[in-house]
């Protein structure tokens, strides 16, 4: 099991903030799992439908959509920041 | 030794110069202070109040390792950044850094450095609030935002 937490429009959207979920084997990066939420319904379908505008970070560190997530303890899935 | 940032992420408001003691207090070595804070504007008298929301436990860790570059980059002193969250009105603060250093351009460069950073990779978002109590919608990123921020690995390599 991965733990999956969102924030922002992304948790808006999903309509919660955090899920726990086990993924396919198939799923390898970041940009696998995302096509891979895409598909579990029409409210992660409508936060993800731009994954350009998606931010990931695993275990609580930034990560690009092409690195692997084995051994991900908790992915993060947020729009661009705007802090400060 | 490498100085330790002093990084808070929080949903009270700070002082400032409380913050500054803390930071100056018994120190012989610093000759520069620089202090950073943003505030909450009432965008032409519009917004009600800005909404902050963070990841907890990564908006530490990200801020810490902002601090961190900019104390080894500008060889500061010390370095304080302060964030806050949860629903903050016009005229109040909402960010604080402080950067000390032996010299002014370190300080002043130390300061910015952080803000351009903690912009486009501190997890926080913002939401608006309408002065009706209308929720409005999230604060959209800036291109601008991440030019400032690329300018310290691009142009200053």
């Amino acid at each position: 099991m991965t733990k999956l937490v969102y924030f922002a429009w992304v948790r808006e959207r999903i309509g919660k903030g955090e899920e726990e979920i086990s993924l396919p084997a198939d799923v390898v990066t970041v940009g696998d799992l995302l096509n891979h939420l895409k598909t579990l319904g029409e409210e992660y379908e409508t936060a993800l439908q731009f994954p350009d505008a998606i931010r990931v970070a695993i275990n609580m560190e930034h990560a690009d959509h092409d690195e692997p997530i084995a051994g991900a303890r908790e992915i993060g899935i947020f729009p661009p920041m705007t802090g400060g | 030794m490498t100085a330790e940032p002093l990084v808070k992420v929080q949903r009270e408001d700070f002082d400032l110069q409380t913050e500054i003691d803390r930071l100056t207090n018994g120190r012989l070595d610093i000759g520069a202070v620089v202090t950073f804070s943003g505030l909450c504007r009432d965008e032409g008298g519009m917004l009600g109040a800005l909404e902050l929301e963070h990841y907890p436990g990564m908006a530490e860790a990200e801020i810490t390792r902002i601090a961190t570059l900019a104390i080894e980059r500008f060889d500061l002193r010390c370095l304080t950044a302060i964030h806050r969250y949860g629903k903050i009105s016009p005229g109040e603060n909402i960010v604080l850094v402080i950067a000390a250093a032996s010299h002014r351009q370190a300080a002043f460069d130390g300061a910015n450095l952080v803000m351009d950073f903690l912009k486009t990779s501190a997890p926080f978002w913002k939401k608006e609030h309408a002065k009706d109590g209308k929720e409005g919608d999230w604060i959209s990123a800036r291109d601008a935002d991440d030019a400032a921020r690329d300018k310290w690995t691009v142009d200053n390599k």
